[in-house]
């Protein structure tokens, strides 16, 4: 696995802050999510319940996401992620599902501060008022020209996933939307 | 501004979020079949002005394909279903002849 991360921990300062977060372990897990043996597995290694549909459990240093009704990805310290792997693949063992690791094909960030909601809306087709989108459910969509995965981490924190070779990009247009005087104070 | 509903992951997805799949229900014509029925599975589309069925894969979210009921002509959607599915279902046509009452599937 990759020493260093995609941008190497970057941050753009301001009242918002975007900061790149630096090593994170992902691994993405496909199989039958009703599967007992499944659900067993993913929640014994989190420690966190079972996802729903779009949700995304989090507990103290490892989150479980609902990616889509195949898909999951499970979040844990960067250097728990090769033994997470290997005890997924273990426990699931005979199962119809694949283990990926793919760490190092992600990048991660936090966008921070009293406009963070704000920033991310100006890039996504996704409706992010209050009152649609929270805490503990994972969006993906589209962030500008790219694929992103979004969630409330904090009071005013976001996080955002995207892939490791559009992390440039992804920064560039998130420390632009959350500049210092471009805000709306829409939300 | 076109927005579908994506029946796999409930999200009221906008049209740029959505990747289009050209028409749906067709039947495939492979090897055995005659040289009409393979030249239309390959090339004849219908292009109604009105009542339409399409295939949309939500490519920027949960990336699953699913089928969609709309009007071409409106831009009304109808209706979004499962893409496991060879005929329009019995609600999907309700709801199509709910709103327009002339319209039958052969059309």
């Amino acid at each position: 696995m990759s020493d260093v991360s995609a941008l190497m921990g970057a941050v753009a300062e301001g009242r918002t802050r975007v900061e790149e977060a630096g090593l994170a372990g992902m691994i993405t897990l496909r199989g039958d999510l009703a599967s007992a043996k499944l659900i067993a597995a993913v929640t014994g290694l989190a420690g966190v319940e079972m996802p729903g549909q779009r949700e995304i459990k989090t507990g103290d240093d490892k989150a479980v996401a609902w990616m889509s009704r195949d898909e999951l990805l499970i979040m844990v310290p960067h250097e728990e992620a090769e033994a997470a792997v290997a005890t997924l693949s273990t426990a699931l063992a005979g199962e119809h599902a694949t283990v990926a690791n793919v760490s190092d094909a992600r990048a991660l960030f936090r966008v921070e501060g009293p406009h963070a909601r704000e920033a991310i809306a100006k890039l996504a087709p996704a409706d992010l008022h209050p009152d649609s989108f929270g805490p503990g459910e994972m969006r993906r969509t589209r962030m500008a020209q790219v694929p992103a995965a979004i969630w409330q981490s904090g009071d005013d924190q976001f996080s955002v996933i995207c892939f490791r070779s559009v992390a440039q990009y992804v920064f560039d247009l998130l420390a632009l939307s959350a500049k210092d005087g471009s805000e709306v104070g829409y939300f | 501004m076109l927005i579908l509903e994506c029946p796999c992951c409930g999200v009221m997805a906008d049209e740029t979020e959505l990747a289009p799949g050209g028409e749906a229900h067709l039947k495939r014509y492979g090897p055995g079949s005659s040289d009409e029925e393979f030249e239309g599975y390959l090339f004849h589309r219908v292009n109604p002005k009105g009542v339409h069925f399409e295939r949309w894969r939500h490519a920027n979210g949960c990336g699953k394909w699913f089928l969609a009921a709309r009007c071409t002509n409106t831009l009304e959607v109808f209706a979004t279903y499962s893409a496991q599915t060879p005929e329009p279902p019995q609600h999907v046509i309700d709801a199509i002849a709910a709103r327009r009452p002339n319209w039958s599937i052969e059309a």
